[in-house]
């Protein structure tokens, strides 16, 4: 009798466990609409995102980007035009090597300070634009073909240290296209204040071999709804800097009425120019940009954004407008029983 | 065929998206689901609300500084997350663990 009930306890338990690793679809669509110097951009967006365990240790994961752009052709008064981009931004294979290491294999977001892994998908970005610095250290398209470790080096309630190692190969494949390069990341985490201090290095290892460095701080403390995060980049032909506030003005009456929904944004950044840097994706020269944002979170993973941003630059300055509206989902990748 | 210029269909295609958007906010002012339809939501809304668990302790530490919870998660898909944001959010076996408990008791 004992020995039946164990069974069918261990055949519910394994029916359970099973059941937990569906595969899943997850990802964003939005409706994004900018205004800069005049010129109005509109782009919807789909970036499904699709994870499938296989077994307990390895996991298969993948992120898309397929988008329209419409622009005026030929100025602000042309018929708009759109043109389709699509990328790839991840498809690797993670291995669970232990409960400190996985390694990876495949394409990956290239992890260079914090933005590009942490809050690049378009269901979690605050603003539209990337930092300005954002191209050092993650060049050349923010992803990287190769292999990667990572992990937790210590894990105790007091604090985390994380790591991460990557090795990525030339690539020119379309969908594909990553630049050679090497480089590490490691970050302090101290759960109880939520405090975080991270550097990152990249070599980049093809042309002109250079040297990026970049460091991050994150705050968010417990008492409040508030969100500190900033970074510092140094590539070989500039440096600069992004500070974000937000605020949800959750502390009043909760985070699930009308004020509550609100949250404020601020960003300030700022890049030097230390010399030209074709290619290099950063301003052409010394530019300040200060970007004022209101995020409102609907019901059902919905969220409508908008900001404003002035940047002053040597090359022009620019008034930049931004509103987007942005879904994000989360299904089974089939239907089953429970 | 009459051109419509460029400048008036942008003003248009902002103008949809305010009237959208305009929606949705009306649309989030109607009652909120019960809350056994909520999900993880509730009990995450804020950092700053009551821990109640370990699991919900590591989840505020690693998981809310990046996303709020999702607010509908069947519990057939809880592993593949926690499978997904252990790779992504460096967690430890220990922490992921607390983590499924905390998503799917």
């Amino acid at each position: 009798m004992a020995l039946c009930v164990s069974s069918m306890l261990w055949l519910l338990s394994v029916r359970a466990s099973v059941a937990q690793n569906t595969p899943i679809v997850s990802g964003g669509v939005g409706f994004l609409d900018s205004t800069n110097t005049g010129i109005n951009f509109f782009q919807p967006v789909v970036a499904p995102l699709v994870v499938v365990p296989i077994g307990r240790h390895l996991l298969a994961e993948s992120r898309f980007d397929f988008r329209e752009v419409y622009a005026p052709e030929g100025g602000k008064n042309g018929p708009y035009k759109g043109t389709f981009f699509k990328s790839t931004q991840y498809l690797q294979l993670d291995y669970i090597a232990a409960s400190h290491l996985t390694l990876t294999v495949g394409r990956f977001l290239t992890p260079f300070g914090t933005y590009n892994e942490r809050l690049s998908a378009i269901w979690m970005q605050n603003f539209q634009d990337a930092p300005l610095i954002f191209p050092i250290g993650t060049r050349t398209t923010g992803s990287s073909d190769g292999a990667m470790v990572r992990g937790v080096l210590v894990s105790k309630p007091e604090v985390q240290v994380n790591y991460i190692g990557y090795f990525s190969a030339f690539s020119s494949v379309p969908q594909f296209e990553s630049a050679r390069a090497a480089g590490d990341r490691i970050d302090v985490y101290f759960p109880g204040k939520r405090v975080e201090v991270g550097t990152s290095y990249a070599r980049f290892l093809q042309g002109t071999r250079n040297n990026s460095f970049g460091t991050d701080f994150w705050w968010q403390p417990w008492r409040a709804p508030l969100q500190v995060r900033s970074e510092y980049a140094h590539g070989a032909h500039a440096q600069g800097y992004w500070l974000e506030g937000t605020y949800r003005l959750s502390q009043w009456r909760g985070a699930d009425n009308f004020i509550g929904r609100l949250e404020p944004l601020f960003r300030i950044q700022q890049v030097f120019r230390n010399s030209p840097g074709p290619g290099d994706s950063l301003p052409a020269a010394d530019t300040k940009q200060v970007d004022l944002g209101l995020v409102y979170h609907l019901p059902q993973e919905v969220r409508f954004t908008t900001s404003y941003s002035r940047k002053l630059s040597a090359t022009g300055n620019a008034n930049i407008w931004d509103m987007a509206i942005t879904y994000r989902f989360l299904l089974p990748m089939w239907r089953g029983g429970q | 065929m009459i051109a419509i210029p460029a400048r008036v269909r942008g003003q248009r295609v902002r103008l949809v998206l305010i009237v959208l958007c305009g929606l949705a906010l009306s649309m989030s002012c109607l009652p909120a689901q019960p809350p056994h339809k909520r999900g993880v939501s509730k009990k995450t809304a804020t950092a700053q609300a009551v821990v109640s668990s370990s699991g919900e302790r590591k989840f505020q530490e690693n998981c809310s500084r990046c996303h709020t919870a999702p607010e509908q998660l069947s519990p057939r898909i809880t592993r593949t997350i926690v499978l997904h944001m252990r790779v992504r959010a460096s967690l430890s076996a220990e922490d992921a663990q607390d983590i499924l408990h905390y998503l799917s008791p």
